[in-house]
């Protein structure tokens, strides 16, 4: 493969060539989850893994959120690389006492002698209409707790080169996937030599306005600058990946640039991640900005189950245009 | 409390631009101090209070531009009165007019800007008080900054030494004597024999640097002849005003172009001697453009004297709001003709031109006469 080429390949696809490669790679990596196996898992990002590589290291679990995330633990205490999927984050809350109480803590309760290497993925946000339960966007949650390294893969490298790096970690990390990226096909660098989980990377360079985002906010932020461009402005799309710990050296460095910030996700506006980058803006680059920190989140309401409702609930790409429009005030 | 204003250092002068408090709130002043240096078209000129009391508020900062009559400082003086204790430099009144018709106070208003713009406007020393703001409520932003800032360099590449904007100040002045007064001019020929003899014998018991200047006869001559002619000593400002003090101002012209007009104060009541210190300490000052507001801006008369090796005569253009100029040309030997006998005498021709709306002719002329008979009896100067 030429190191310039791209290969078009769906969010799923990346998905499971990452899993199926960590597994190839090192025979303590195995995969547990809700439905993982015999059903090829919840979004079929699993499919046919069982048959690959055998019930032992593709492993169904009972419905029980914290049990299994405590088994995941468990694992990685004991010499494995476990790769614990919960279906989706909404079913997060119920394993949060062991993923802060043990997954972030332990290395702290035990004096530096057990650290946790264990991957918990699991897909985030909104799918296709699946309402008030089921459409949550809890980075901002995950990103709070010390001891957690949080990746949020809003885009199909990320999906498909996160989980290998993350299973080098020592400490445990959560990968937020994104439900309503799974079916989405897009050219995905083939070169992954500069790949890494320490960077915020920006996706695309501008000079006008820095729009900061993560996760579903990637693409529509991108589309949005797409929009932008045509009208002659140069919006730069930061995406944050990393969100704990946040790498604001590159969110600082666009503002410089741009000395305009609009920051977009879907997480519910108050006190999200988009809350900690203006506060660190403030603190750090204050005298860059020419206008003030903006926020595009989602609107605090439960997840409507009507589409259109639904659209109207998170930032989309034409509000992103119209904000930015806005804050330039380029008529 | 009393209200510091802007002074008017001159009719032509429509606004300065406050360069440096040399006080601060809290500190004692007294009248003849001088508390802030003020540029104008004239240089950068220092300012003199002329109250006693304590600096209670500074209302205006450094290098912010002003009008005249802006109130610049609040001196307490223990009283609460309201009435008028500054001096308004050259746009005295006869009384003290209402405290409510004065320029109001200019509280310095809030500037709304982003921070890059009040950081770059720090680095280009951009006053934000004068950037129209474009951005979200008509904040500041950065291009506004750089907008000024280019405007600035353009007018900083343009703006002219300050000789020329010494040229500006005096064709400002100059045009509005000559479209607003209507002058008459009288000539009176002078014979300075005597003057010059007495001149000559009253140098000889002072030592060199002491020694008197004809111009300091002819400076003494014309303020006590406006003892004699009060009417030509004053103001026109709707009516012609009299000033009691006889300010000389005395045209100093620039090497580098220009006339400054720095005033001898009571020049009526000033020894020749004194006259003489005065010149020598106003000339080299006037030349260096640096002189204080109260010589600038009180004189009620100017004299130009062209001095020796230089045109005869001089037809004068008053410097408003005065109403008369006297000039004087250089001293030459001429044909004299008097009791049926003619002989050479060193000559000087005085000029009067005056603002006929103030005076007529004949008070001209009797100014003239006077001034011709005290250079006939220098020793009464």
């Amino acid at each position: 493969m030429n190191s310039n080429d791209t290969i078009l390949i769906t969010y799923r696809e990346a998905l499971k060539q990452a899993v199926r490669e960590a597994l190839h790679k090192d025979e303590k990596v195995f995969l547990m989850g809700e439905d993982v196996g015999r059903y090829g898992g919840a979004f079929a990002v699993s499919k046919g893994l069982l048959q690959e590589f055998g019930p032992e290291r593709i492993m169904d679990v009972p419905l029980s959120e914290n049990g299994f995330v405590g088994a995941g633990i468990g694992a990685a205490l004991g010499g494995m690389r476990p790769i614990v999927e919960i279906m989706t984050v909404n079913f997060s809350l119920l394993a949060m006492d062991q993923l802060v109480n043990n997954a972030a803590t332990l290395l702290h309760m035990s004096g530096g002698q057990l650290n946790v290497p264990v991957v918990i993925r699991m897909s985030c946000g909104t799918g296709r209409q699946l309402a008030a339960q089921h459409s949550h966007s809890w980075e901002p949650l995950f990103a709070h707790i010390p001891g957690l390294i949080v990746l949020s893969a809003g885009t199909h490298e990320d999906a498909r080169h996160m989980l290998p790096m993350a299973l080098q970690s020592a400490d445990p990390v959560i990968i937020f996937e994104y439900t309503a990226m799974l079916n989405m096909e897009k050219d995905m660098p083939g070169n992954t030599s500069d790949f890494n989980i320490n960077k915020a990377m920006v996706r695309k360079p501008g000079k006008d306005i820095s729009i900061i985002t993560y996760g579903a906010g990637v693409y529509k932020a991108l589309d949005a600058a797409a929009a932008l461009a045509t009208m002659g402005v140069e919006a730069e799309v930061v995406d944050l990946r990393i969100l704990r710990p946040l790498d604001k050296d590159t969110a600082f460095e666009s503002v410089r640039k741009t000395h305009r910030a609009l920051l977009v996700e879907e997480a519910w506006a108050t006190v999200n991640i988009s809350a900690e980058i203006s506060a660190c803006i403030m603190e750090n680059v204050f005298y860059e900005l020419d206008l003030p920190v903006q926020r595009l989140g989602g609107v605090e309401v439960p997840m409507p189950y009507a589409k259109h409702l639904e659209d109207a609930s998170l930032p989309q790409k034409e509000d992103i245009v119209e904000r930015v429009k806005k804050m330039l005030q380029h008529d | 409390m009393i209200e510091f204003n802007m002074p008017s250092l001159g009719a032509d002068m429509e606004a300065g631009t406050l360069r440096e408090w040399l006080v601060k709130p809290g500190d004692k002043v007294k009248r003849g101090d001088i508390i802030a240096i003020v540029e104008t078209q004239k240089g950068l000129i220092d300012i003199e209070v002329f109250d006693e009391g304590v600096v209670n508020q500074l209302l205006i900062r450094e290098d912010e531009k002003v009008p005249v009559g802006t109130v610049m400082a609040l001196i307490a003086n223990g009283e609460k009165g309201t009435g008028k204790t500054l001096q308004r430099l050259g746009k005295e009144t006869e009384t003290g007019k209402p405290v409510e018709e004065w320029q109001p106070v200019i509280a310095p208003h809030l500037v709304k800007a982003s921070p890059l713009a009040k950081r770059i406007a720090a680095e280009k020393n951009i006053d934000l008080q004068t950037v129209k703001g474009t951005g979200e409520g008509g904040a500041i932003t950065k291009e506004d900054v750089e907008k000024a800032a280019a405007q600035k360099a353009v007018m900083n590449e343009i703006k002219p030494p300050a000789t020329e904007s010494i040229r500006m100040a005096v064709a400002a002045a100059m045009s509005k004597s000559n479209r607003e007064i209507p002058h008459y001019y009288l000539q009176q020929k002078i014979d300075m024999r005597k003057a010059l003899a007495w001149l000559v014998e009253a140098n000889k018991l002072r030592g060199v640097k002491q020694r008197l200047l004809p111009v300091v006869l002819l400076i003494k001559a014309v303020a006590k002849a406006l003892t004699a002619v009060p009417e030509l000593n004053g103001y026109w400002e709707n009516g012609f005003r009299h000033k009691d003090e006889i300010n000389i101002g005395f045209a100093i012209s620039l090497r580098s172009g220009g006339v400054m007009i720095p005033a001898i104060h009571n020049a009526d009541k000033k020894t020749l001697d004194e006259l003489m210190t005065a010149l020598n300490y106003i000339i080299p000052r006037a030349r260096a453009m640096k002189l204080k507001s109260s010589e600038l801006s009180t004189s009620t008369i100017t004299i130009t004297s062209l001095g020796e090796a230089n045109a005869e005569l001089v037809y004068g253009v008053i410097y408003p709001p005065q109403v008369a100029l006297v000039g004087f040309g250089s001293i030459i030997e001429q044909p004299w003709a008097e009791q049926g006998m003619l002989d050479v005498r060193p000559v000087i021709t005085a000029t009067l031109a005056a603002d006929h709306r103030a005076t007529d002719g004949a008070t001209g002329s009797r100014l003239l006469m006077y001034i011709n008979n005290y250079l006939q009896k220098p020793e009464l100067l």
